[in-house]
């Protein structure tokens, strides 16, 4: 698992510094906000959806357990092998010995932010593997040696001159700006991968409990690619993307699309049951399922933080989010950014090290408006800073908690409950106003320091009512 | 998964999801059509509407049109049986032997391929196929040109409709099946759409 070194505070000033990445981010969350609504016509539709998908979600989460057995009896029973990862060394672990049965030397991937929470790439590659992303968007991202900056899109923040120039410098073609003729070259460029993997390697979007189904969406054909030419393919995915019935996947894969990126449906929609059987001509001898934990289960202990498991990863809340759109992916230094991320990362990692994350919002509400699982997140980023400072149930809940702060807050409440106090507190802030600074730190760098009255509001009001008494 | 059992809460679960939201989307056999064809061609597909008797006679139209020379098709599926019958057809591969023994040969000489489909979803313009034996997986993915044959009286209205009304859950599911709605595409450089990026450059659809 990675790790987080630096401030939400420290990187975000660099991305608000840096026009490019503003106006990139700006271009695209607009386009794809557009795009949702257009899909999303009739309200009423949308309103009703959104109620069955939430319910098939929670329903899966709360008989979770139950399903996680049926799925693992049900892809044995189809030839499929299956391992369980409580922490993403295990699961980095798992892939390697796989890798080493089958002497692979190279692996393709199709996009799997799992595999990204197990920062797999760096890991088989100090083990004398290559490990090459296939989706456009990810090898882009993998070339230039940097990370997704969002779940959905992972190089929405290069433009189409920086992939040019990424091109040229990797790859020594010739400077094009050219989507098709850099589509074009990334084609030819992959197929040769696609042919020489000895493994490929895919994330999971619906694993379905009854069939021991996996289902995976995409456009590209990298995704099908992985999984049907290379002799063996691993799925990898958090133990929360299983549902029970295999017709709960359509309501949730129209959903997941159309909030996505405005689609009524991705070019595939790839079904995967069992490895090759007699007689077949191609798909995998072999197919291994990793199901990873990564504190999902801490997750899952607490009522209202296990709505954080309900999501189907489309990227809805991230694209709507004021904040993400402002200080772009990479700013929230991990996986998943923007309203999702700060409730995942700041599980996973714990609030010590990403309790910050939870911070970086102004609580405008629009991801749970959009989520179309109904998340509650605003509600959920809210418990999240609760934690913070004075809760029990998150990995490292309270480690923010600040003996000043708390001692403040301590003050202010006695204060404000105790009449007589409060009005000394005022009538001293009043009369001694000249000594309150002009400026204080971080709060008056981009704010006016408010100014405290000569009067106290009790006495003016006093003042007025007498008045108004001498009057009649 | 001990864990996992020692939740604090009891499972609630809703019993009452309403899915008429899915279930009450229907049209009418022409309308259905319309909308697939309509949301296909959306996506760049070409969708030829053709009689049972006149199919191959596109094919043959779209093989010259787009310069193909060699075309993948199972001699053993019933639209096979009738293309391998006649005579002036691109030069007819069949997928004969497992993928090992000619990985390169597929995806560097195969201009096209032809496929059969399980049927049609309207709501969403989607090709369902059921890959096997006859013709595997990598037929829809690895040729630049992928044509299809959809019988129009296949096509269901919704995805939801189709796997009740085939009993997918029940029957059990095949190694792999595949809803495909277009040729490969992407958006990943500036989310300017590309298409044929790793499958097919052009899906042509022909309803009979």
């Amino acid at each position: 698992m990675q790790k987080i070194d630096s401030s939400f505070n420290e990187r975000s000033h660099g991305a608000l510094n840096n026009p490019q990445i503003r106006s990139n981010f700006r271009r695209a969350m607009d386009g794809l906000i557009e795009k949702r609504k257009a899909q999303f016509p009739d309200e009423d539709e949308l309103a009703r959806m959104r109620e069955l998908a939430a319910g098939i979600r929670q329903n899966a989460l709360a008989k979770l357990p139950q399903l996680l057995g049926q799925l693992e009896k049900q892809c044995q029973a189809n030839g499929v092998m299956v391992h369980w990862a409580q922490t993403t060394d295990e699961a980095c672990e798992i892939i390697l010995n796989i890798a080493h049965d089958h002497d692979a030397r190279n692996v393709i991937k199709g996009k799997s932010m799992v595999s990204e929470e197990m920062d797999l790439n760096h890991f088989m590659e100090a083990n004398g593997i290559e490990c090459l992303e296939s989706d456009l968007g990810e090898y882009l991202v993998h070339i230039a040696g940097e990370t997704p900056s969002h779940i959905i899109m992972p190089a929405i923040h290069k433009n189409r001159r920086q992939i040019a120039e990424l091109f040229v410098e990797k790859h020594g073609t010739e400077y094009t700006e050219d989507v098709n003729a850099l589509t074009e070259h990334a084609r030819r460029l992959l197929r040769n991968k696609f042919m020489q993997a000895d493994i490929g390697i895919s994330g999971v979007n619906f694993a379905v409990a009854e069939t021991g189904t996996l289902c995976l969406v995409e456009n590209e054909g990298n995704g099908r690619m992985s999984t049907t030419v290379p002799p063996v393919h691993i799925a990898v995915m958090g133990i929360e993307k299983v549902v029970e019935q295999l017709q709960h996947v359509p309501p949730l894969l129209s959903l997941l699309t159309r909030s996505a990126t405005g689609q009524h449906i991705t070019t595939y929609f790839n079904m995967i049951t069992s490895p090759r059987k007699e007689g077949e001509k191609d798909g995998p001898q072999h197919i291994h399922l990793v199901l990873l934990d990564n504190e999902r289960t801490s997750m899952y202990q607490d009522e209202q933080l296990r709505d954080t498991l309900r999501c189907i990863r489309c990227g809805a809340c991230i694209n709507h989010c004021p904040v993400y759109t402002k200080v772009g992916g990479h700013a929230y230094g991990a996986v998943y950014p923007g309203p999702i991320g700060k409730l995942v990362t700041s599980q996973m990692l714990g609030l010590e090290q990403a309790g910050d994350l939870p911070t970086a919002c102004t609580l405008c509400g629009a991801c749970g408006d959009v989520c179309p699982v109904k998340i509650p997140i605003p509600d959920l980023i809210k418990r999240l800073r609760a934690e913070a400072v004075q809760g029990n149930t998150v990995k490292q809940a309270g480690s923010r908690k600040k003996f000043i702060e708390a001692l403040v807050w301590k003050a202010w409440a006695m204060i404000y409950s105790t009449p007589a106090l409060y009005r000394s507190m005022t009538w001293l802030a009043t009369r001694m106003r000249v000594l309150i600074p002009a400026k204080i730190g971080t709060w008056t760098r981009n704010r006016c320091m408010p100014k405290v009255a000569r009067r106290p509001l009790h006495e003016q009001i006093e003042d007025i009512l007498s008045g108004a008494g001498r009057k009649k | 998964m001990g864990r996992l059992q020692d939740r604090q809460g009891a499972a609630q679960l809703k019993t009452d999801l309403d899915y008429s939201i899915v279930q009450n989307k229907s049209w009418d056999d022409l309308e259905r059509i319309e909308l697939l064809i309509q949301n296909m061609t959306a996506v760049k597909t070409e969708v030829i509407r053709s009689s049972r008797n006149e199919w191959l006679e596109q094919v043959q139209k779209i093989a010259t049109a787009k310069g193909i020379t060699s075309l993948l098709a199972s001699p053993d599926t019933r639209w096979g049986k009738q293309m391998y019958a006649v005579t002036n057809m691109p030069k007819l591969l069949a997928y004969e032997l497992p993928i090992e023994q000619w990985k390169a040969e597929l995806f560097e000489t195969v201009d096209a391929s032809l496929t059969s489909t399980l049927g049609g979803i309207a709501e969403t313009g989607s090709l369902v196929l059921w890959p096997d034996n006859n013709e595997p997986r990598l037929m829809s993915l690895v040729p630049p040109v992928h044509i299809a044959i959809l019988e129009a009286n296949t096509i269901e209205d919704t995805f939801w409709s189709f796997m009740n009304r085939h009993s997918w859950a029940m029957k059990g599911m095949p190694t792999n099946a595949l809803l495909i709605s277009g040729p490969s595409k992407t958006a990943d450089i500036e989310q300017t759409l590309a298409y044929g990026v790793h499958g097919p450059k052009e899906l042509v659809v022909i309803v009979v």
